[in-house]
């Protein structure tokens, strides 16, 4: 059995967002701590894809931070069983993470001199001129400032850039959210091709369904903090386990068969600084009972094979009773 | 058509700059009748704000309005002075944009501005407004009104603050809605939310809406008819199920292509090659011509129009590209 190149175990972040200390001192008030990511586990085996879902505020960027290493964990473990230098990241906006100032050039070839700072300028600019080429933009294109360029292309150069480093692991968050749809599909197959060619694997965040079927093998559904279920994509779109990953997929927006006369659910996310006790999404539960106040679900053994965090699908309740 | 409350009709909406005159928006005709929404959607730069705020009057100067004529409920409004215009804006059309902040002011409390919106436009007392206020925030579902009323901008999660909007632009009852990206910023669950209400206002109370935005599902879910726009011009108009099940337009089909699908497993999604030109380099004929599998030499020599419902292309509208 191969092993996962990525293993998350009880992953944790808090941020203290307490007032000013002379404020808090002067006003009585208590640090206040805010839980971004909240006992998060996960394996990612090689050349697969798996991707983090969940509203604005959950914990996905969080969770892309710790794992390249831009924020230090509050709590738990992340074992990166590859090499650390071949781990890459890709940014949802693809103009602030470019040097305005660097012709694309440079740019593309930053992360390979510092890998192979020997190598002669003329063999980087060869390579550069193909990492240009397999994105899809031209060798030309080396001597154009980001300005130059759509929002796609933008993207495309940094994937360019991010291939430079000879990753085998990339960390996508919201690789394509600020591309228009004809653009992001663009990237979107660009990214499928060079994980078929180069073996890649991919920790992708999105926020938008339809995109992370296109893309994942395993899918992990976040709310507030932590992962209520993780299957596989096939799976989890056949037979979602969770009430919020029900509530997702009858909320999106669907071509194919819209639901113009549906009542959505009411309710909002709550604050993560003080998130309901016992299943924080209990508030906006069909299936609540008693216990989902008081205790907290965990994903376990003898539940769906750990796929999902809920009581009511521990004891097979179901939604139906409801609807 | 006595139903019908807004009447665009070959809108032309341009920017004079040093290297010459910039088409944002290019020869559109279309019309909203009472109760309906209709959909605009393309995508960034296709001109949908343009088309918005020329209708609402808000060009940013040197942008202006070079031609053709804009009716609300038959009234001409594209010929009135600004003065006359801000009486239009707040009495007969309301505005919704995608960061509610825009329509907010972060001073003042949201019933103080509901308030003072509602006498602009009526003769109501204050504690008359005050009631009318409540009434609003509640059909626009704030729950607690009591409680919120007093409550500043800021104390208000993102989609609370996209419905206190959505009530302010209620508050003349305006006969037209214009609504660019309401829910863009907005996660999914509360983006449902927002539109199922603009349905509802617009079904209960017969006002007309104008939905722009970027994203295909929501048209389909909410439109009964959709406008889709490329590079200033109107590529396709029709009703929602037409448009998004039998696209007549090659850019419309390539757009439903490349969206990636909740039921089908696609190996590889439809591309669209290259991107939409920007304003200074439209090329001559049809603005789609370089991207469009299906061109030819006629397609590069004249501009397809089509006047009403159906697409602007030479396929659709004779047969032949040659
Ligand atoms: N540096 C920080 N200091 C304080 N709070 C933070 C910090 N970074 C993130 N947070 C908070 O942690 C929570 C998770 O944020 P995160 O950015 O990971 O969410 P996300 O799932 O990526 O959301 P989005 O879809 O909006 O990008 C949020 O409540 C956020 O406000
Ligand atoms: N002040 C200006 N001067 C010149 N061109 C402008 C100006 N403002 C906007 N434009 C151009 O007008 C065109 C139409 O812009 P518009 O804002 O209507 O696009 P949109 O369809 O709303 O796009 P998005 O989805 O990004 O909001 C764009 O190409 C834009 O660059
Ligand atoms: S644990 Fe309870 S409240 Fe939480 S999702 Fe399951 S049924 Fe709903
Ligand atoms: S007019 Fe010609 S180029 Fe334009 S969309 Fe139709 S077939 Fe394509
Ligand atoms: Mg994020
Ligand atoms: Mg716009």
């Amino acid at each position: 059995m191969t092993r996962p190149i990525l293993e998350v175990d009880a992953l944790e972040r808090r941020f203290d967002v307490s007032a000013p200390w002379l404020n808090r001192v002067l006003e009585r008030k208590p640090r206040r701590t805010l839980r971004a990511v909240d006992g998060v586990d996960f394996d990612i085996m090689p050349g697969q894809t798996l991707a983090l879902v969940g509203e604005s505020g959950c914990g996905k960027s969080t969770i892309a931070k710790l794992v390249t290493g831009l924020h230090a964990p509050s709590g738990g473990k992340i074992r990166f069983n590859g090499d650390p230098e071949k781990m890459q990241m890709i940014f949802q906006d693809p103009f602030a993470s470019l040097n305005p100032r660097w012709r694309v050039g440079r740019i593309v070839a930053e992360p390979l001199r510092t890998l192979h700072p020997e190598t002669p300028d003329a063999q980087v600019t060869a390579r550069v001129e193909e990492l240009l080429r397999t994105v899809g933009l031209s060798g030309a294109d080396a001597a154009k400032f980001p300005h130059e360029f759509s929002g796609g292309q933008r993207q495309r150069i940094s994937i360019a850039r991010a291939l430079a480093g000879e990753p085998e692991f990339l960390v996508c968050d919201e690789p394509t959210s600020a591309l228009d749809v004809s653009v992001q599909a663009q990237v979107l197959n660009l990214m499928k091709k060079l994980q078929r060619e180069m073996g890649l694997t991919y920790l992708f965040i999105s926020h938008d369904l339809s995109v992370v079927r296109h893309m994942a093998d395993v899918i992990a559904v976040m709310y507030l903090g932590r992962i209520v279920e993780i299957q596989p994509t096939g799976d989890l779109f056949a037979n979602p386990l969770h009430p919020y990953t029900r509530m997702l997929l009858d909320t999106i927006p669907d071509l194919e068969s819209p639901k113009r006369d549906r009542a959505p659910m009411g309710g909002e996310v709550p604050s993560p600084v003080s998130p309901p006790s016992g299943c924080s999404f209990h508030p906006r539960c069909p299936l609540a009972f008693d216990r989902c106040k008081r205790e907290r679900p965990q994903r376990e053994v003898h539940v769906h094979d750990r796929r999902v965090a809920c009581f009511a699908a521990a004891e097979d309740r179901q939604e139906s009773a409801h609807v | 058509m006595t139903d019908t409350v807004l009447d665009v009709r070959n809108l032309r909406v341009e920017f004079p700059t040093r290297r010459g005159v910039l088409t944002a928006v290019d020869d559109i005709s279309l019309t909203i009748g009472k109760g309906e929404i209709l959909g605009v959607v393309g995508e960034s730069g296709a001109g949908k704000s343009m088309t918005g705020m020329a209708i609402l009057g808000l060009l940013e100067p040197p942008g202006r309005i070079a031609s053709g004529e804009i009716r609300l409920s038959g009234d001409r409004i594209d010929t009135l002075t600004e003065h006359q215009m801000q009486s239009v804006r707040g009495r007969r059309i309301g505005a919704i944009f995608q960061d509610p902040l825009t329509s907010l002011n972060p001073l003042f409390k949201v019933g103080d501005q509901l308030v003072e919106t509602i006498r602009l436009h009526s003769t109501l007392t204050r504690t008359q407004a005050r009631t009318r206020a409540l009434d609003l925030m509640r059909e626009v579902g704030i729950p607690a009104v009591e409680e919120r009323i007093d409550n500043y901008p800021h104390q208000f999660s993102g989609g609370m603050r996209q419905r206190i909007v959505i009530a302010l632009a209620l508050c003349a009852e305006p006969e037209l809605i214009i609504a660019d990206e309401p829910t863009t910023a907005l996660d999914v669950s509360i983006q449902a939310q927002i539109t199922a209400l603009l349905k509802r206002l617009c079904r209960d109370r017969g006002t007309a809406v104008m939905l722009v935005t970027h994203d295909m599902g929501v048209i389909a879910e909410t439109a009964d008819r959709v406008a889709v726009m490329y590079a200033g011009r109107l590529a396709e108009l029709g009703n929602v199920e037409d448009v998004v099940r039998r696209p007549q337009h090659p850019y419309t089909a390539g757009l439903m292509g490349s969206i990636p699908s909740l039921r089908k497993d696609m190996h590889e999604l439809q591309m669209i090659p290259g991107s939409m030109p920007r304003l200074g380099a439209i090329p001559s004929g049809c603005a789609f011509n370089p991207r469009c599998p299906q061109a030819g030499p006629k397609c590069r020599r004249d501009i397809p129009r089509s006047d009403g419902p159906g697409a602007a292309c030479w396929l659709a509208l004779t047969g032949e590209t040659a």
